[in-house]
């Protein structure tokens, strides 16, 4: 990264591994679970977290100075809502097919921990630039979580990826369900995204020892 | 020494003054977009209405509407009637029924008024389909959807909508392989009493062959939303049976 100085990176690539927000901070953790039971919804709102964290942080960032610290949270969240309803309703007038997909993530973004967790943690800390990368990594963190969690319980629940049968089909018995596979009808529903969850968890840690407290 | 924006006074003018600046950008947003978004919704109505008698692009497995620069065609071209049902079979015609509030009308029966209830007559390579929008509640928030039928109450086909479900669980009743489902359906039994249809979990018919079962397949990990959708289509198509017998 030659555009980014080495301490500018770290804000990107940490909460990608070593500080990702959902296996090591444990924010987001309620729309990690609700949303991953298909990866184009996990991937949707990947994208939608990236937005509204970058942009969130920046305006936090800039405004670090003045808020006032006793209703720092309910500026925090005006912010972030004010955000997600200005970008829902351009969307509603000039991509309406797009604002359909997006319609039912809105409220999941508002409350979404990782959003005001980085605004308190990061953004009335620091300046803008790097409140923004921060927001983008925070957010890939976050996306990338969610895209591993779609993936085992899209493949394993319905048996396709973003929608495409890839183990053949279920009804009429062709491919791996010829020989007696059955899709887990059990991934589909949150608890199972807990233990996915609670798997990454666990490789990561298994993986290296310092993240493990006492 | 303490800070300036630790005092009271100033705290309290910088909540008025976020309230006032947040409040007048989001007015504004929203009264600029408005003739737009309304618009669009407008179009919207027209494009489930279209699809619901089959008139759409689909294409394989995927779902698409006639595009929003035909829709408007698409729509005086098929649809010959627009009329307006009340509770003992009797229409009267209205050109703008389309545009009837389903969820005020709702709220007017339940507050003791008359509901009007709209019903569009599509005609397409010779068929006749009766289209009726209902509206319902799933998990979360709203569902809705256009019922195409003919004049046996059969389904011909439909779309559903909803407002907030579970993405990729509740939200799925928008897709194709749930949608298509309940095409040949009855919503009468063989002695013409009012079934309509459920959706279950039992796995009965996978493949959907027996359409007088009065059942289609649940969506896996969607009970309520499901549930919620059998619900709509028993209550609100209910309301309609009167103008059918009328029919015949």
């Amino acid at each position: 990264m030659g555009l980014l100085s080495k301490k500018d990176a770290k804000l990107i690539t940490d909460p990608l591994t070593d500080n990702n927000p959902i296996t090591i901070q444990v924010l987001g953790i309620c729309s990690a679970l609700a949303i991953t039971a298909e990866l184009k919804a996990s991937l949707v709102m990947g994208v939608a977290v990236l937005f509204v964290l970058g942009i969130g942080n920046v305006v936090i960032s800039l405004m670090r100075n003045i808020i006032p610290s006793k209703i720092r949270i309910i500026v925090q969240l005006i912010v972030v809502a004010a955000l997600v309803i200005i970008v829902d309703q351009v969307l509603k007038a000039y991509q309406y097919e797009l604002s359909k997909t997006l319609a039912v993530f809105v409220g999941l973004i508002i409350t979404n921990c990782i959003i005001m967790g980085r605004f308190e943690a990061f953004a009335l800390a620091n300046g803008p630039w790097k409140s923004f990368l921060d927001g983008i990594g925070n957010a890939l963190g976050y996306a990338v979580i969610l895209l591993i969690v779609g993936f085992f319980r899209e493949l394993l629940g319905s048996g396709t990826l973003f929608g495409i049968p890839v183990l053949g089909d279920a009804i009429e018995k062709t491919g791996v369900y010829a020989i007696g596979y059955e899709n887990n009808g059990f991934m589909l529903m949150p608890p199972m995204a807990l233990i996915v969850v609670g798997l990454i968890i666990w490789v990561q840690r298994s993986r290296n020892k310092a993240l493990i407290e006492d | 020494m303490e800070n300036k924006t630790d005092k009271n006074s100033y705290t309290i003018l910088f909540a008025i003054a976020m309230v006032v600046v947040v409040g007048s950008l989001l007015a504004f947003t929203a009264s600029s977009l408005k003739p737009r978004i309304t618009e669009n919704k407008r179009m919207e109505k027209q494009q489930n209405i279209l699809y619901a008698m089959g008139v759409n692009e689909n294409e394989g497995s995927s779902r698409e509407f006639i595009s929003t620069d035909k829709v408007a065609g698409e729509f005086s071209k098929y649809i010959k009637t627009q009329l307006v049902v009340d509770a003992n079979g009797n229409s009267t015609e209205d050109d703008e029924a389309y545009l009837i509030d389903v969820k005020k009308e709702q709220a007017k029966a339940k507050n003791g008024g008359t509901r009007r209830l709209p019903l569009f007559v599509g005609e397409k390579d010779g068929k006749t389909f009766y289209i009726a929008p209902i509206r319902g509640k799933g998990l979360w928030d709203a569902i809705w959807a256009y019922v195409a039928l003919d004049k046996d109450m059969v389904v011909q086909g439909t779309f559903f909508d909803h407002a907030g479900e579970t993405p990729g669980l509740g939200a799925n009743i928008n897709q194709r392989f749930f949608m298509d489902d309940f095409t040949g359906e009855h919503l009468l039994s063989d002695t013409g009493v009012f079934k309509g249809i459920a959706v279950t979990k039992g796995n009965n018919d996978p493949k959907n062959l027996d359409k007088v079962d009065h059942e289609v397949d649940a969506i896996a990990g969607s009970t309520i939303t499901g549930d919620g959708v059998s619900a709509m289509l028993k209550a609100d198509l209910k309301l309609y049976l009167p103008y059918f017998k009328n029919l015949k």
